[in-house]
């Protein structure tokens, strides 16, 4: 089973693990001035890039804490794991 | 002297196709050589009589998700777009085989979907119904009813999720994925459609708002229009046109056993415990899980999920105990926000859509090479594919059909 190194657990079995879409997906600043084409893009659009994606994880079964990850979604190989927070960091696949 | 042994094979029979070296220009250039690409073609060049047509397919014709699926058929969708087109798309079925001169091993063993809960048997009863508004077979059956249709389905009440009762569609079946993949490629062949493989679209370039040619591994191909059937890999093409899509792409497992005797007469589906099951005409039992969660492109999925969806196979079909697993796979599935497909225009003139069909394109193969080729050639929507636009994010029209397609999703 592939293994996924929780910022603060270490590496678990990918079945600890909830998957959580694309990170760093901030909620509108101000709702109320969002057009039907700004809440469309907000709500149900998102990166689906064949290749290096910052994503959301959480530990469900561990920890419970939420961090994020940058895989590559082509091999499935992990190229980073950070803190919810952190910036996502620069990696080549 | 005698010959050795071998020596004796019959030739080689005739190639249902000819590999074609790509032209500089086409008037239709449809861009993957699955069911549906394959099928795009040939009505297009079947019913409108346009045959200056390619088919590009990066790696051999029918070899994603066209070879990977569980060839379950049916059109038990809830919301009356979707009966339109799904229904459709059974009908075209019913006559495949003749429309082809084709062999399809097309099937109507008929489809069961299982309630394992108060809540799904509401939802399972209120889809039938309006099924049967809609005009499509559908009856709901108790257990005792599941039994008679299915004797190897485990109805006993002291199972973890015990079955209510289910759905059935008696008209729903089966084909031979390969063999309508190859009847179609034969069909357009023989109309003039151009099937060229181990060409990889890298570009889609676009002028003054329309499309105007596709770069690809072989060279760059002028195009009039230019008809996206990548499943998995659509959001990837899209964005090679500045289009953004509602997609997210998943691997979805599949996986078969070793040949048996003929045990499993119709096809069983259980949203709840996340398998679906029928049993291939050369003997295997096919199955399929649920889609992996992350976004992946990698036609290969995590362990786990194939234990989980063996556990519930088991307990659903406790004769499969002492079955081999054969092989197990996955290919890539692009799944929409409301579990209906994308099909019809884009921003981009002369640019088309077919996308989003999730874990359920191979059922509407015929209806939506149909009503694509149709969208196409008439740059307008068919009348079955007007609802599946990519605006409805937008406007909110969506066609909520986790219900019907649940199973993977």
């Amino acid at each position: 089973m592939q293994l996924i190194p929780c910022p603060w657990c270490g590496p678990r079995e990918e079945a600890e693990f909830r998957y959580g879409g694309q990170a760093h997906v901030a909620y509108p600043e101000d709702p109320s001035a969002l057009s039907d084409e700004e809440w469309a893009r907000y709500v149900f659009f998102r990166e689906n890039p064949s290749g290096p994606f910052a994503e959301r994880w959480s530990h469900s079964a561990g920890c419970r804490r939420w961090f994020n990850a940058v895989r590559d979604t082509r091999t499935h190989e992990l190229l980073a794991v950070y803190r919810a927070g952190e910036p996502a960091p620069e990696v080549t696949a | 002297m005698t010959s050795p042994p071998g020596a004796h094979l019959p030739e080689h029979p005739d190639f249902l196709w000819d590999d074609r070296e790509p032209a500089s220009s086409y008037d239709v250039v449809v861009v993957g050589g699955g069911g549906h690409g394959l099928a795009t073609a040939y009505y297009l060049a079947k019913v409108h009589g346009i045959t200056n047509v390619a088919v590009l397919e990066k790696g051999w014709l029918a070899g994603g998700n066209m070879a990977r699926n569980t060839t379950i058929i049916r059109s038990n969708y809830l919301w009356d777009e979707s009966s339109g087109i799904y229904e459709h798309s059974l009908k075209l079925w019913e006559g495949l085989e003749d429309d082809l001169g084709y062999p399809i091993l097309f099937d109507q063993r008929g489809v069961l979907n299982l309630a394992h809960s108060l809540q799904d048997v509401r939802d399972s009863v209120r889809r039938v119904n309006a099924n049967r508004l809609n005009g499509i077979d559908a009856e709901w059956v108790d257990p005792a009813g599941v039994k008679e249709i299915c004797p190897i389905v485990n109805v006993s009440p002291d199972v973890r999720y015990p079955v209510l009762g289910a759905t059935y569609q008696p008209r729903a079946g089966i084909a031979k994925h390969d063999y309508v993949a190859w009847g179609y490629a034969r069909a357009a062949h023989a109309m003039g459609v151009h099937l060229i493989q181990n060409c990889e679209v890298t570009g889609l370039e676009v002028e003054h708002g329309r499309i105007a040619a596709v770069r690809t591994s072989r060279g760059r191909i002028v195009a009039g229009k230019v008809a996206l059937c990548a499943a998995g890999h659509s959001s990837v093409l899209a964005k090679m046109a500045g289009i953004r899509l509602p997609l997210a792409s998943h691997p979805l497992q599949a996986l078969v056993s070793e040949l048996l005797e003929p045990v499993h007469p119709t096809v069983v589906m259980s949203n709840a415990v996340h398998v679906y099951v029928s049993q291939a005409h050369k003997g295997e039992l096919v199955m399929g899980a649920g889609i992996d969660s992350y976004n992946g492109y990698g036609q290969r999925g995590s362990f786990h999920i194939i234990e989980q969806q063996m556990s519930a196979a088991l307990e659903l079909f406790p004769v499969f105990a002492r079955a081999h697993l054969l092989r197990t796979w996955a290919g890539i599935v692009d799944v929409s926000p409301d579990a209906s497909p994308i099909v019809g225009l884009t921003p981009v003139g002369g640019l088309y859509l077919n996308c989003g069909w999730g874990t359920g394109g191979f059922k509407a193969t015929p209806g939506v090479g149909d009503c694509f080729a149709h969208t196409i050639a008439h740059d307008e929507p068919h009348p079955y594919n007007a609802p599946f636009t990519l605006e409805r994010f937008t406007t909110g029209a969506l066609v909520d059909e986790h219900g019907a397609a649940a199973v993977a999703h």
